[in-house]
């Protein structure tokens, strides 16, 4: 089978603009992203089979059918990233109803280790310079709870 | 025995209970548990003092050859009698010793209870295997204790040291214990023992079970661990630190020793790290100010004696071994029962500040002297007769026991010397100091202590009748005759004259020492610096290697995965895959007007500033795909593209009406060159891997023989459909299965309340009031934004398009069509009813709840499956059934069908559920929001 320019293109085009839109990081963007990416990964399963009539007995003879096979994967691809865009787009609208934009930020955990790295320190040093038998002066733990409010936006 | 071990193991599960209902009176009867085991250990010293060995065999897990092999001979014995007594006695003390209402009693009371359990468990283990579970069991347990007082961070960093100390050393031994089971072909040490290998295999073996033994029994350079765990209340420290858990290390050198004590590296490493241990122990009691630390150092000092006695593996030293694990047990027990009771009634314990305490408690004194005439080895008690032994024992020896016997003398010295400071320390008139007003010692609490006081004295009194029972242990090291008697006089013997030597000139240090200011000391090898700056170096590289790999940003993780992707397939692609020499533009020129169409779209949805303009960009690319799907011979999917691109964006556009018109923008442009630099790259290497990989099939597809089956097994002409509800069903079946969660997702991340969920539902009453259901045609309580003509025509259409899904789901077996495409147009025509007339229209067309109709679907789905497996077929089997109806004709009908419609089910519910969460339910928070944001006044009028 010989391969397919135009879908060849297709293919490298859709998956760099999803690529590039995917690492952005306001959720719209990344959701696009996704969906561009979909498109772009459901056409290169395409390619695996050869193009041809429908696949429908009586419409077209067997030897001109396309392959049905990655057809059929495709087909539930492609309503999956239905359900992918649904749940992106919550999340969302989620973000911005509790912080005001869709932007994803950074893991705040995450991120405190990164800076108990950047100062050459241990895991144990936070518990002593936060006191020893003080548990509340977490401030990752203030924001969950702060977040974690319902209706948290006032 | 397992019996006995299983008692402890409920008695500890109902502990808290009964703590909650008696106080602390309740450790009266827990203290029954540890009896029992003393008790019938009792009626056993019949036959152990015959030799032969109480054996007890369940089969636990066959398959692994474990089994749960109990064998008492006389060490475990003794043990038994041990680990009971001392374990009755200590729980009787702490009755008394703690309050009823302090929280952490019940806690302590399952946790020493399970304790006793796992330490009688492991001195009556025959299988190594499960002595190893009950040696980890017990470090467990010890690491609840130490740490009993949670909000100490003293307290946490020894239990921490206490346990990564003693784990460690107990996995070394577990490979030592696999390696010697694995050669023998079982675990049972009682038949190991008869089947060692030899050579260096014996000897890395018994390194890494001494590695074990040393370490739990706190001997050089694993010692440090010992005095950290103090931070133990005074129970835990007499039970495990002194009677119990410390010893299992020596019990384990003395159940090994008979058979191994001519290897290699044994003696050695015994006699040195205990020689080493017996003097620095010694010397480190000698300058301590706290009593109980003082008793620690001393117990890790004594702890080297007994490896040293134990390791030289003859007869007569095994058998002062032995007595002196016994005097120990119950010297060392007492002096602690002792520091807490004097801690209890003159409120410290800290030799500077305690004077005249033996004047006025006069009974304590009694006990503590008793004891510590044992400990420093004076004539009647046990310890003397123990240690005489020992010193005749080495006395009769070669050269290295000479040594030896110069190293254990010293060490008695200091033993005789650390016992004085601790009286002295405790219970003497300091002129200085201003004497101890302490309260009444109570029997409850200074009665444990003095039993086993007065044990020792007993022990050493009869020494004979101990010598009886114990010679059997003793007997078990080869070539031995018969040797050496324990008895309290020998008459005057050297070793006699040696023994009044050391304790002479342990008299004379005391004196020489105790006028100096006391320096506080620690152990000078001290293990701990290693130990925690290695703990230290693990966090700092965990913290490190975490910093450096989790830096919390989604790009950043998404670049890697990326970059992987074209490093690992891109490099592949450049490396050696055959690129294929012959290609074609297209199939028809049509492909290329689309493939431009896609192309320029998706590169303008990437740069576009604005949310709509973006999303509408991104639409036409799923257009132009479905245009692609068409040209290709797929008109299933360009069906499904065309409805899937037509949800989404009517999905799309509900969201953001809330949101930003505008991308919020990044100002580095670094970043974002840098975005579609790495975006390029990827895109390069995908149309790469779509060149090669469809150059690459050159086999005969799998679906060649598609159609025909699909005609004749599925009964369908369309084989794509038949593929997806029958060829691979169950591929089907997983993607509803996630199409439900997403959908449910959805519903949770938008509904703020779970009482909103109600609302999900849309049935008129279950939600709020507005939800009135309108009648056909006539406008129901509309919005003042809504279109009335639009709403008519959308429900005149509604019935068409719901009747043409249906349609489209039962052709789709045999014409473009199928449950995917048909439950997105019934999906599409909500949508539309929704848009024309918002959530009251949305509910006066489906007046269901989402999470029905997709909880219904499913079940449908499945229920085609396990209805063919019912009736004989395989999971999700169609079959074909042809019938005649009267005025239909004749039917030619397949079960898929019913699976297809479950699926059409699960679509129509997700649509209607995303409708219900981004449409409606926003809808209402917005109109919740606005109201909120108006002025309060504004609010009262329109309530008025």
């Amino acid at each position: 089978m010989s391969p397919n320019l135009s879908y060849v293109l297709v293919v490298g085009v859709l998956v760099a603009a999803g690529v590039t839109l995917l690492l952005e990081r306001s959720l719209t963007r990344v959701l696009m992203g996704v969906i561009l990416l979909g498109n772009g990964a459901n056409l290169l399963l395409l390619t695996g089979g050869r193009s041809g009539g429908a696949p429908i007995v009586g419409t077209t003879a067997e030897q001109d059918m396309a392959d049905p096979l990655p057809q059929a994967m495709v087909l539930t691809a492609i309503v999956i990233t239905l359900g992918m865009t649904a749940f992106l787009l919550a999340l969302a609208y989620r973000s911005w109803h509790l912080n005001g934009h869709d932007e994803v930020q950074d893991d705040v955990e995450d991120r405190r280790i990164v800076e108990l790295a950047d100062r050459d320190k241990g895991p144990g040093t936070a518990d002593v310079e936060a006191g020893d038998d003080d548990p509340a002066s977490d401030p990752a733990e203030e924001q969950v709870a702060a977040t974690g409010a319902p209706g948290g936006r006032a | 025995m397992l019996a006995l071990v299983a008692v402890h193991a409920l008695a500890a599960v109902v502990a808290p209970a009964l703590v909650r209902l008696w106080g602390r009176r309740a450790l009266h009867l827990l203290a029954c548990v540890p009896a029992a085991a003393l008790g019938w250990a009792l009626t056993q010293t019949g036959t152990v003092r015959s030799g032969t060995p109480v054996v007890e065999t369940v089969t636990w897990v066959p398959q692994l050859g474990l089994d749960i092999a109990l064998r008492m001979g006389t060490l475990s014995w003794l043990m038994v009698l041990l680990v009971g007594g001392v374990g009755a006695l200590v729980l009787v003390y702490a009755a008394h010793y703690f309050r009823s209402d302090d929280p952490g009693l019940g806690r302590f009371a399952a946790v020493f209870v399970a304790f006793a359990g796992a330490m009688l468990g492991l001195v009556v283990s025959d299988d190594l295997l499960l002595l190893y579970v009950f040696w980890e069991l017990t470090t467990v347990f010890s690491y609840l204790l130490i740490g009993s007082d949670p909000t100490r961070r003293a307290s946490r960093h020894a239990a921490m040291r206490a346990l990564l100390v003693t784990t460690l050393g107990g996995l070394a031994m577990l490979a030592g214990f696999v390696m010697l089971g694995q050669h023998a072909g079982t675990y049972r040490w009682s038949e190991v023992a008869d089947n060692l290998p030899d050579g260096g295999y014996l000897t890395v073996a018994l390194v890494l079970v001494l590695l074990g033994a040393l370490s739990k029994s706190a001997i050089f350079p694993f010692s440090f661990w010992l005095p950290g765990a103090m931070a133990a209340p005074t129970p835990v420290s007499a039970y495990l630190h002194a009677a119990a858990m410390v010893k299992a290390g020596v019990f384990l050198v003395a159940l090994l020793g008979p058979a191994v004590a001519e290897a290699t590296p044994w003696r050695p490493v015994l006699l040195a790290g205990g020689l080493v241990t017996l003097l620095l122990g010694g010397w480190a009691a000698l300058r301590q100010v706290d009593l109980k630390l003082l008793l620690a150092y001393g117990t890790v000092s004594q702890l080297g004696l007994l490896m040293v006695i134990l390791g030289a593996g003859g007869r007569d030293t095994a058998l002062a071994g032995v007595a002196m694990v016994l005097a120990h047990a119950m010297f060392k027990a007492t002096l602690f029962l002792v520091v807490g009771v004097v801690d209890h009634v003159a409120g410290t314990r800290d030799l500077r500040e305690l004077s005249g305490l033996g004047r006025r408690a006069p009974a304590l004194t009694a006990v503590a002297g008793l004891a510590a005439a044992s400990m420093a080895g004076l004539p009647p008690m046990a310890g003397f007769v123990a240690k005489e032994a020992a010193v005749e024992a080495f006395l009769h020896g070669g050269t290295t026991e000479l040594v030896v016997l110069g190293g254990v003398l010293v060490g008695s010295t200091l033993t005789v010397a650390y016992t004085l400071r601790f009286l002295w320390g405790a219970f003497t008139v300091k002129p200085d100091v201003p004497p101890a007003r302490p309260g009444p010692v109570g029997w409850p609490l200074l009665g444990p202590a003095a039993v086993l006081a007065v044990a020792g004295l007993a022990a050493g009194a009869l020494a004979p009748a101990v010598d009886r029972v114990l010679a059997p242990y003793a007997d078990l090291y080869p070539g031995a005759g018969p040797g050496y008697h324990l008895a309290l006089w020998h008459g005057l013997t050297p070793a006699l004259g040696l023994s009044v030597l050391a304790i002479a000139a342990g008299v004379g240090v005391f004196l020489l020492l105790h006028r100096r200011q006391p320096r506080l000391v620690r152990l000078p090898f001290d293990g701990a610096t290693v130990h925690d700056r290695l703990a230290r170096g693990v966090d700092r590289a965990a913290v490190e290697l975490t910093g450096a790999t989790q830096r919390g940003s989604l790009p950043f993780y998404l670049g890697v995965i990326l970059l992987v992707l074209v490093v690992l397939p891109g490099g592949a692609l450049l490396a050696g895959v055959p690129w294929p020499r012959r290609f074609h533009l297209w199939d028809t020129p049509l492909q290329a007007v689309a493939a431009a169409v896609v192309v320029v779209s998706a590169v303008a949805a990437a740069r576009a500033r604005r949310r709509l303009t973006a999303m509408i960009l991104v639409g036409v690319t799923g257009y132009g795909t479905a245009l692609l799907f068409i040209l290709h011979g797929a008109p299933d999917l360009a069906l499904t593209q065309f409805l899937v691109e037509t949800v989404t964006i009517v999905m799309v556009v509900l969201v953001l009406r809330r949101l930003p018109a505008t991308f919020s923008e990044r100002p580095t442009r670094a970043g974002r060159r840098g975005r579609i630099a790495l975006g390029v790259v990827v895109g390069v290497v995908a149309a790469g891997m779509a060149y090669v990989a469809a150059g690459a099939r050159v086999a005969t597809p799998i679906s060649v023989g598609f159609p025909a089956e699909a005609v004749s097994y599925g009964g369908g002409k369309n084989v794509v459909n038949v593929t997806l509800v029958d060829i691979r069903a169950w591929d089907t079946m997983g993607e509803i299965a996630v199409l439900v969660v997403a959908a449910t997702g959805v519903a949770s991340l938008i509904f703020r309340h779970s009482r909103d969920l109600d609302l999900r539902s849309g049935i008129p009453g279950v939600g709020r009031s507005e939800s009135v259901r309108p009648r056909w045609l006539t406008s129901g309580a509309t919005a003042r934004q809504q279109s009335v003509i639009l709403q008519v025509v959308t429900r005149l259409l509604f019935h068409a398009i719901v009747l043409f899904s249906i349609y489209l789901l039962f052709s789709g077996h045999n014409a473009p069509g199928g449950g995917f495409a048909a439950g997105l147009v019934a999906g599409l025509g909500l949508a539309v009813r929704y848009l024309a007339g918002g959530r009251t229209e949305l509910n006066g067309a489906a007046p269901v709840d989402a999470g029905l109709v997709l909880g219904a679907g499913l079940f449908v789905a499945v229920g085609t499956g396990l209805a063919a497996m019912v009736l004989g077929g395989e999971f999700l089997q169609s079959a074909l059934l042809d019938f005649h109806v009267p005025v239909l004709g004749h039917v030619h009908f397949v079960t898929s069908v019913f699976f297809d419609v479950g699926v059409y089910l699960i679509v129509v519910g997700l649509v209607l559920d995303i409708l219900r969460s981004l449409g409606a339910e926003m809808d209402r928070q917005q109109e919740t929001d606005q109201r909120e944001s108006e002025p309060a006044g504004h609010r009262t009028e329109e309530l008025v």
